[in-house]
């Protein structure tokens, strides 16, 4: 059998050490975002949806045989008679949320990021965004949340979400963020894409008085030498280099923006216009067409010239493997970030 | 019932009108899916004539029928029904397909009244109609959701999709009919598809639904399909399987080597309304 030139396959006769040797680690597929010394909360959106639909009536829940992984169980069980099991089919999923959204729901249809953005998207596009129904699709495992390989690594959703006319894009950062997106766009009368942290979720924002507005990037930290600009997790992750490279001298403000589109670009060019700071974005998203080259295309049009810099994940398709390991290797870790900023900053 | 039925004009009258109107526009623009306005006229006729409740002045009144256009370029043919049901006004026949007009070649809901979603990308209607259902079911709304689709689009993987939910959720108001003249872009659909006169209807009751086949262009028949989907008391989805013959009436176009676009001369468009003058139904 011949082995395609983007093989992994290590030959049958090349020895593979052990995976102790080696320190190799292992996570759970759907395994909650690293939380070490901090807390978490809980389903932050299946509770948020149950809290709304008491007063909601218009509120139902639809997915494609992945309630239990993307909290919708939660509301399932609350309110068995508004959940929708349409089973394995996400055209399905997606034009008969249209549907109901037709006739006056606000229908919220949950999957996996990699199959609402990849399967789905025509359907996506001509029944419920060409239409501008209120339908809001939230997705798990995005960007690189998993480690079962490109199947499930959704590190293309932005960029193909960002191309359609009329849809809201949402990037939130942790369970406090989660709660709060999930009010607003059930407020929202448009479609919205959300992308979502399940299960047990950091709570990182609540320490800093955050609080989500559509379409509003806010500063979390200020800082003279670095502004970040994060979406999604990277922005707990830039808090964290922050306070890391603080302690090697370097401030860093972190500008966070979970509105991928339409992006807050007033907000971003005005910072980034402060001057005497390098301009980092730091997406879990590919370098395409994502949060960065987002950035910088505001940067560019509004005649914004800083020096720039992307932390994102290579226009490749990733490999499997543990994600704190990943994480590493594709520079997603705070290490990985901090390492680079200094580089940067002494380029 | 709240529609224009009950008047004294028949099923076949309004069929033969409907032809006109979309021979009218044919000839608007010098072109048009006319093939398909032609063989689907009888099916639309029993459709908005004697099935439908509906309000032609009210075209979002929530107790309407719900018709769901999948297939965007039958419009021409859903635009002749609804002229002729009196929810468009018949001189926006000649707009048809022109800037600015309500009437696009290809059906979009955003642009014209009475029309319940955007067709076009075929395999959508029947996803879009299964929500509509679950939704009238949700508001405790009697209407039926009724999606036309196309013999071609039963290759798109999406509406077995639909077809295996709707299953599910026992939706007994959702009515599909297939309009089956064997006929798509490259050629005939039973050429690509496992398909055809006999067996289609198997395979929808395979997957738990009401499902029959009927002559299409023969009204009597339609009638008494609607009129067994509609009173139906199984707890089931109901699809109509309408064998159609693209340009039905027009004896020189059906006799034309039929293909998905039907070619009409431009001096033809005013040879085939004089042809059906001369055999107006009562």
């Amino acid at each position: 059998m011949t082995i395609g030139p983007n093989s992994r396959r290590t030959p049958a006769h090349i020895a593979r050490p052990k995976p102790a040797e080696r320190g190799a680690r292992t996570s759970a597929m759907i395994a909650s975002l690293d939380a070490e010394g901090r807390d978490t909360i809980s389903a932050p959106f299946g509770h948020a949806l149950v809290d709304l639909a008491k007063t909601r009536e218009d509120i139902v829940g639809l997915t494609a045989d992945l309630g239990k992984y993307t909290d919708l169980h939660i509301f399932a069980e609350a309110y068995p008679d508004r959940f929708y099991q349409m089973g394995m089919a996400e055209a399905l999923l997606m034009s008969a949320a249209a549907g109901m959204a037709r006739e006056g729901f606000t229908p919220f249809a949950t999957t996996y990021a990699v199959f609402a953005s990849r399967r789905a998207y025509d359907f996506i596009v001509m029944a419920i965004a060409e239409e501008n129904l209120p339908v809001k699709i939230v997705c798990a495992l995005p960007g690189l949340t998993t480690g079962y390989g490109p199947s499930h690594q959704a590190t293309e959703d932005l960029a193909i979400m960002r191309g359609m006319p009329n849809m809201t894009v949402l990037d939130p950062c942790d369970a406090v963020e989660t709660d709060q997106a999930t009010r607003a766009i059930a407020d929202y009368p448009g479609p919205v894409y959300m992308r979502l942290l399940r299960g047990k979720v950091p709570n990182v924002l609540g320490e800093y008085g955050y609080k989500f507005e559509l379409g509003k990037a806010k500063e979390i930290r200020p800082g003279s030498d670095v502004l970040f600009i994060s979406s999604g997790f990277m922005t707990m992750r830039c808090l964290d280099a922050a306070t890391a490279l603080e302690k090697d001298g370097v401030s860093c403000a972190v500008l966070h923006s979970p509105t991928i589109k339409p992006l807050d670009e007033a907000t971003i060019c005005a910072e980034a216009a402060k001057g005497g700071r390098l301009v980092v974005t730091a997406e879990n998203h590919s370098v395409t067409g994502g949060l960065g080259e987002a950035v910088a295309g505001a940067l560019a049009r509004n005649q914004v010239h800083v020096p720039f810099r992307q932390v994102a994940l290579p226009d490749e398709f990733l490999d499997a493997g543990a994600l704190p390991s990943l994480h590493d290797q594709y520079g997603l870790s705070v290490p990985s970030i901090t390492t680079r900023v200094k580089g940067w900053l002494n380029d | 019932m709240e529609h224009p039925a009950g008047s004294n004009v028949s099923l076949a009258r309004r069929a033969w009108s409907i032809r006109r109107h979309a021979l009218r526009m044919g000839e608007v623009q010098g072109q048009g899916y006319i093939g398909q306005a032609l063989g689907s006229a009888d099916v639309l006729a029993v459709s908005y004539f004697h099935a439908m409740r509906y309000r032609p002045g009210d075209p979002d009144w929530e107790g309407r029928d719900r018709f769901l256009l999948s297939i965007g370029h039958y419009a021409i043919a859903l635009y002749a029904a609804m002229i002729e049901a009196g929810i468009l006004p018949e001189d926006e026949i000649e707009t048809y397909g022109m800037d600015d007009s309500r009437l696009p070649m290809s059906g979009m809901a955003a642009y014209t009244p009475g029309m319940e979603i955007t067709g076009g990308s075929l395999g959508h209607g029947l996803g879009i109609a299964v929500g509509m259902a679950l939704g009238l079911k949700r508001k405790k709304n009697d209407a039926f959701v009724y999606n036309m689709l196309s013999d071609g689009e039963l290759g798109e993987g999406s509406t077995w999709e639909a077809v295996m939910g709707a299953a599910a959720w026992k939706l007994d108001n959702l009515i599909a009919i297939v309009d089956f003249n064997n006929q798509q872009a490259d050629g005939p659909t039973m050429d690509a598809l496992a398909t055809g006169p006999g067996t289609e209807a198997a395979k929808w009751q395979a997957f738990g639904w009401h499902a029959e086949e009927v002559d299409g262009n023969d009204i009597d028949a339609v009638v008494a399909a609607f009129d067994r989907a509609r009173h139906l008391k199984e707890p089931k989805p109901r699809a109509i399987i309408c064998n159609t013959k693209m340009c039905k009436g027009v004896p020189f176009l059906e006799e034309r080597e039929i293909t998905h676009f039907v070619r009409v001369e431009p001096e033809e468009w005013a040879k085939a309304l004089a042809h059906l003058d001369t055999e107006m139904p009562e």
